[in-house]
């Protein structure tokens, strides 16, 4: 019942999330929030009892994917500018 | 039709295709034949307290190099593309200063950091975790230092030297199993089981798991090094 209820907070939480991440009219915000999407899933995959997973996400997913993203946006700023 | 309505409609199409598997899954109550072998013998085979480990390492081993060898073309692709010679480099970028609060908690949190990423993979044969996310943790660490530090640099040699022959002894102590007969390639068996649960158990997982470490935390902190380099090209 517990993991029920939590399941569908983070589940809504998640799909919050990814329609900002598409929907959203600024970049930084929508990168932010696909990093809330890994992070939402990490902490589903340790409810589930899956902690390697859960770690792998939280790292990769949440940390490295987002600061890629940024450097990335960053660099394609640069280059609109001249 | 708009393109929204398109994808909407595409959208309920994958969700109709997709019902009938959740309409009729069941959550089963018994293992598959494979995993209770696993399960059952993963122990005795491996001597490793995480059933986890001795799949990823041992059962499965090849998948691993596999995954290794995935990442480390990714990381020569990026090498590749994204690096640029010294006339097309611009010197002293201004860039935002960097807070009080960033470059403290930098300094508090990196080593524990880091820290945290050696023990994950250190530990990998007895708790959840292993080669791969203790990697990802000390890249983590490293993004922290090039966020505090916007000129910070790692040494290129160094994470060269350390990457190649973390994946050599890696592969080299795969091809041991297969010199000393002792169950063939990337097995863990050449070396002592040691005490169950102990640090030093489980043969030769906790090597293969600290090269790997080695190898996945210098690769992703290369990755981030080549992508905060890039910044500076013209």
């Amino acid at each position: 019942m517990m993991l029920t209820v939590l399941a569908s907070i983070l589940g809504i939480a998640s799909i919050v999330g990814a329609y900002f991440a598409i929907h959203h009219s600024k970049l930084t915000i929508a990168i932010i929030a696909t990093g809330i999407v890994s992070l939402v899933a990490s902490i589903m995959f340790l409810l589930l009892a899956a902690p390697d997973v859960a770690m792998t996400e939280a790292s990769i997913g949440s940390a490295l994917t987002t600061a890629i993203f940024f450097f990335t946006l960053n660099k394609i700023r640069q280059i609109n500018n001249g | 039709m708009g393109k929204k309505t398109l994808i909407m409609l595409l959208m309920a199409a994958m969700a109709l295709v997709l019902y009938p598997l959740y309409e009729s899954y069941q959550g089963s109550e018994e293992l598959t034949e494979l995993g209770q072998y696993y399960a059952s013998n993963g122990v005795e085979d491996t001597g490793a307290a995480n059933l986890v480990t001795s799949v990823v390492v041992t059962y499965r081993g090849l998948d691993t190099l596999g995954e290794v060898t995935i990442l480390f073309l990714a990381a020569s692709v990026i090498s590749f593309f994204l690096s640029f010679g010294k006339e097309n480099r611009i010197e002293n970028r201004n860039m935002r200063t960097v807070t009080e609060i960033l470059t403290t908690s930098t300094q508090v949190l990196v080593p524990m950091i880091y820290m945290i990423g050696v023990y994950i993979f250190v530990n990998g044969h007895l708790t959840p975790g292993g080669g791969f996310q203790g990697g990802a943790v000390i890249a983590s660490g490293t993004l922290l230092m090039f966020l505090s530090n916007p000129n910070f640099k790692i040494s290129h040699t160094v994470i060269h030297v350390v990457e190649s022959t973390s994946g050599i002894i890696f592969v080299t102590i795969g091809i041991m199993g297969v010199i000393m007969m002792e169950g063939g390639f990337l097995s863990n068996k050449i070396m002592d089981f040691g005490t169950y649960g102990s640090i030093l158990s489980a043969g030769a997982i906790p090597l293969i798991y600290t090269f790997l470490g080695l190898k996945v935390g210098t690769e992703l902190s290369n990755v981030l090094g080549i992508f905060v380099e890039s910044q500076n090209e013209k």
